[in-house]
């Protein structure tokens, strides 16, 4: 319960390779909590979501309570606590885009996936999310799928990007 | 800070510099709303209510962070700021559900109040309330999502003021919302301290909620029973089938020696006094062994008579005062705990007087026997700005200690050094610390005197030091500990005991061989006069007692409050027919053996005063009845009634009884005495007349025991004043006795019998019991 009793025998849920990156970042500012965003944001990355062993974690590493951890991470509507799609597909629906056709664009793709807000495909390849300014105004309608932008985009576009991201994530399962 | 001067509302003001400006206010009598303002806790800035108007400044400033300086113009009510109330407070009622009629703060409420005065009697919104539901958080912590105007009061107050950071804030704007540590629940102290600071009924009390309304209880502060701090507690009590029932506990106008503070126990645990095994009828053990209930008229014939007969019969082996024994209690008041060992020595003719010996006054006060002003108030432990705590565990043992420590860490940048055998909670707040053996304390002084560590550098660096230390201390280690404070000199100390009134039951004499004040009773000095048949032979402890009636000769033992029968293990064959008589709340391992039973009151159903491990003594007030039963007080003297004693010799009431003239003798000042009545009345002072008012006896402890000079206006005004204990004469006679210490060691929710007939303490306990062995099996 109190910050101080840390318990560093735990073995890491992260890589080795993260679990470097945060030793740094702990170490890195004036304040350790200060450390606290992008680590959440780096965990999200490897393991997918914020789940309870990853807050229980970061609130170890920069010993503070889990309850603190959550009190920053619920306020920052890019951090989820839910596993999403292997590949999240993020609509904007900001004003150019709005403009532009982003809601019939949404639309087809809530059609196409038979999933809403939030939802995450029954065989867990997609997810989707309608979401504030993603930056790419002159370009709009716009969306990201995990890190890739795809832009000046019509709902007739939405099959093909669809089934790009479905080969991809079928390749990588036969790769697996 | 240098004063600076400034005008408010037209009016010059001053402060020292820096001053918040709601203070500064508040101070001149300028009431500036706040919600989220809450003195000592960190500053937040999140409710804007406080906003005025400041010279030269183009927007409206929030008082709560604005610091005054010199030459600064204020306007706080104006039809402009007014409005701006008012538009927060429409905002605030935006998704509240105005369920005032049902909300246990209706009446009480920060926001019905500004409603009320700022009156956004209308809403330009039109959008639907989102309701949520109640929640239970715990057995004592409720949460009412959609009241909360989230003024995060409760997260500071719990972060800051706890140090358990369990509650916190999570999402954002309109979805913030306040969250549990354990995600759907509280695993915390369960002190209740965020329902108090919560200006609204969003956090409500698992005790009082839908209980009742506040306008129909009344408001009774005295002391809580539960730890040797004594915090001021606020009973709220409402008439009920058999008495007056006690509905509510809580510090409300927070002008106590805790200040904002309550633990648990004080704030949940009163409802033993409920109890269903409380004894409300006297019993008597009846001619088939068999306790039956009786009526108080033949308990105390019964009682009496026999008391009488075994003093007087000096023929047999258990006859004479010596043949009786008497045991007392750590939670009855002062001016019982006098009146038992006057009865025992007065009446009984028997020195064979003690109570349960927790923690070693006796040892403490022979130390600091004549060096005045050497004892620290607890009001002080809030203030000095050096304290060395060795030994105790605050947090668990002495919750408001452990408050004001943090509180004055926090808030004065107080150095706090900690010496412990085991890692206490309140090193998180200490400046250093330093790990000792168990068996390690007895060398304390030396480490510090070596100066070899950097923790004994930093304490010896201090000019000024105050000494906290625990029960780990007795003994002649316990004089070498404060011999040493008082070489050093700018020391002073406070000695950590368990229950409301342990200081109380030494400091009144339940001792075989030291009368009220540790006057040694051969040299009885002013009380060999006043007392009657004092025997001058120290007379036998509790295991004594015990001893001799293995031995068949204890006539008869008389126990106030206690329960020998299970802290000694006394088996009854051992007491060899010894007659015994028990006052007590509840049926205990003692009862059980007794032949008279009488039931006795709770302190939150008698008058007097207690003395908490600090020395401070304040005013218990009568707030609830429980019918049946009485105080001790009242049953001592019509013990002593019933064995044919003149009253008056033991409690000096009525006219004769007052020291003092009060100028009623003067025949030509006829009225005087009729005017003095109405002041005195009007300070609580009226004359004792009946021979069961406890204060007629406070009247002889003052006058009798020089370290109980009591500052009586404050006393009565409802102030913890100090005792003295430097007065108490430097005596030849070094009591024995460290030897006979037990301490209780309660924690947060245990209390003794009280606490295991607390329902309520009992669940908290069991509660958090669960939290634990949640966590460790994880
Ligand atoms: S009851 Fe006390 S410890 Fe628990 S959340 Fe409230 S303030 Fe914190
Ligand atoms: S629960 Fe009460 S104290 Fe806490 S933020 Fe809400 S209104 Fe303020
Ligand atoms: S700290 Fe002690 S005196 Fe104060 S409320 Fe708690 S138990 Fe009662
Ligand atoms: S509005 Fe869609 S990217 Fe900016
Ligand atoms: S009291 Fe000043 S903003 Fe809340």
């Amino acid at each position: 319960m109190s910050p101080k009793e840390s318990n560093t025998e735990t073995m890491s849920i992260f890589s080795p390779q993260l679990s470097a990156r945060f030793d740094v970042l702990v170490a890195k500012y004036p304040v350790k909590r200060s450390a606290l965003i992008p680590m959440l944001l780096y965990a999200q990355d490897e393991i997918g979501y914020l789940s309870d062993a990853v807050i229980a974690e970061v609130a170890e590493r920069i010993g503070i309570t889990q309850l603190d951890v959550r009190n920053v991470a619920t306020y920052y509507s890019m951090l989820r606590f839910k596993p999403a799609g292997k590949f999240n597909i993020q609509v904007c629906t900001n004003i150019s885009c709005m403009l532009r056709g982003a809601y019939e664009l949404y639309e087809r793709f809530q059609d196409e996936l038979h999933i809403g807000h939030k939802g995450v495909t029954s065989d867990g390849v997609f997810s989707l999310e309608e979401v504030e300014c993603i930056g790419v105004c002159c370009w709009a309608p716009a969306i990201q799928v995990n890190y890739a932008f795809h832009d000046e985009l019509t709902p007739n576009d939405v099959p093909k990007i669809i089934s790009e991201y479905k080969s991809k994530a079928n390749g990588s399962v036969k790769n697996a | 800070m240098a004063d600076v001067t400034f005008t408010v509302d037209g009016k010059k003001l001053m402060a020292p510099a820096g001053t918040l400006l709601i203070d500064a206010c508040r101070k001149a009598g300028i009431e500036i709303p706040a919600f989220c303002y809450y003195p000592g806790l960190s500053l937040q800035a999140a409710c804007r209510m406080c906003v005025v108007r400041q010279e030269k400044v183009p927007k409206l400033q929030t008082a709560c962070t604005t610091t005054v300086a010199e030459g600064q113009v204020f306007v706080t009510e104006s039809p402009e700021i007014a409005q701006a109330r008012k538009a927060t407070i429409q905002l605030l009622l935006g998704n509240h559900p105005l369920d005032c009629p049902v909300c246990d703060a209706g009446g009480e409420c920060e926001l019905q109040d500004m409603t009320f005065k700022y009156g956004a009697g209308e809403s330009l919104y039109v959008e639907a309330k989102q309701h949520r539901e109640e929640q239970q958080w715990s057995p004592a912590v409720y949460f009412d999502r959609p009241r909360c105007i989230l003024c995060y009061r409760c997260v500071r107050m719990c972060g800051e003021g706890m140090d358990v950071y369990a509650l916190g804030i999570q999402n954002r704007g309109v979805t913030s919302v306040i969250a549990p540590n354990g995600g759907d629940h509280l695993d915390c102290e369960q002190c209740g301290m965020c329902i108090d600071a919560c200006p609204v009924g969003a956090l409500t009390s698992g005790s009082y909620r839908y209980k009742t309304r506040p306008w129909e209880m009344n408001h009774v502060s005295t002391v809580c029973t539960h730890c040797g701090d004594g915090c001021k507690v606020t009973l709220g009590v409402k008439q009920s089938n058999d008495g007056t029932e006690i509905v509510r506990a809580d510090n409300r106008d927070k002008s106590g020696i805790n200040g904002d503070f309550l633990c648990a126990k004080g704030r949940f645990g009163f409802d033993f006094v409920e109890s269903s095994e409380r004894l409300t009828k006297p019993l008597v053990r009846n001619a088939a062994g068999k306790l039956e209930p009786t009526t108080w008229e033949h308990a105390l014939r019964v009682a009496g008579t026999k008391l009488k007969e075994i003093r007087d019969n000096q023929s047999g082996k258990t006859g004479g005062g010596d043949a009786i024994g008497v045991i007392g209690s750590n939670r009855t008041t002062n001016e019982e705990n006098y009146l038992l060992q006057k009865f025992a020595r007065t009446v009984l003719g028997t020195n064979n007087i003690d109570h349960d010996r927790s923690t070693d006054y006796v040892s403490f006060v022979q130390a600091l026997a004549g060096h005045e002003g050497k004892i620290a108030t607890l009001r002080e432990t809030a203030s000095a700005p050096a304290i060395l705590l060795i030994g105790g565990n605050p947090t668990e043992e002495h919750p408001l200690l452990a408050w004001n420590l943090r509180t004055n860490v926090r808030l004065n940048h107080a150095r706090l050094y900690v010496v412990n055998h085991e890692t206490i909670k309140l090193e998180r707040q200490a400046k250093a610390a330093q790990g000792v053996p168990p068996n390690g304390y007895k060398d304390v002084t030396t480490l510090l005197d070596q100066q070899q560590s950097e923790f004994a550098k930093a304490v010896m660096a201090e000019d000024s030091l105050l000494i906290i230390f625990g029960q780990e201390f007795r003994g002649a280690q316990l004089k070498s500990l404060v011999a040493w404070g008082l070489n050093r000199g700018n020391v002073r100390f406070a000695y950590l005991g368990d229950h409301s009134n342990s200081r109380g039951a030494a400091d009144m004499g339940l001792l075989p061989d030291l009368l009220p004040g540790y006057v040694p009773v051969g040299e009885a000095g002013a009380f060999a006069q006043e007392y009657s048949g004092l025997p001058v032979k120290a007379g036998k402890s509790q295991a004594q007692i015990f001893d001799a009636a293995r031995e068949g000769k204890l006539g008869a033992l008389l126990v106030v409050g206690a329960n020998p029968a299970k802290r000694a293990g006394v088996d009854p064959a051992n007491l060899n027919g010894a007659f015994v008589i028990v006052l007590d709340l509840f049926p205990t391992e003692t009862t059980a053996l007794a032949d008279v039973v009488f039931p006795a009151a709770s302190l939150y159903e008698k008058t007097g005063t207690v003395t908490n491990t600090f020395g401070d003594v304040q005013l218990v007030k009568k707030a609830a009845d429980h019918a049946g039963t009485k105080p001790d007080f009242e049953i001592l003297v019509r013990l002593a009634g019933s064995m044919g004693v003149d009253v008056k010799t033991l409690v000096p009431f009525g006219k004769g009884g007052a020291v003092g003239d009060f100028g009623q003798s003067r025949g030509a000042q006829a009225g005087e005495a009729d005017r003095h009545a109405v002041w005195l009345t009007a300070n609580g002072l009226e004359p004792k007349v009946s021979p069961f008012d406890p204060l007629a006896v406070l009247d002889e402890i003052e006058r009798l025991v020089p370290a109980y000079k009591l500052d009586r206006l404050n006393l009565f005004a409802g102030n913890d004043v100090s005792t003295e204990p430097g007065f108490v004469p430097v005596s030849a006679i070094a009591s024995a006795g460290s030897e006979m210490i037990a301490p209780a060691h309660d924690g947060l929710f245990t209390s003794g019998e009280l606490g295991r007939h607390s329902a309520y303490l009992s669940e908290l306990n069991q509660y958090e019991s669960r939290e634990l062995a949640e966590t460790a099996a994880d």
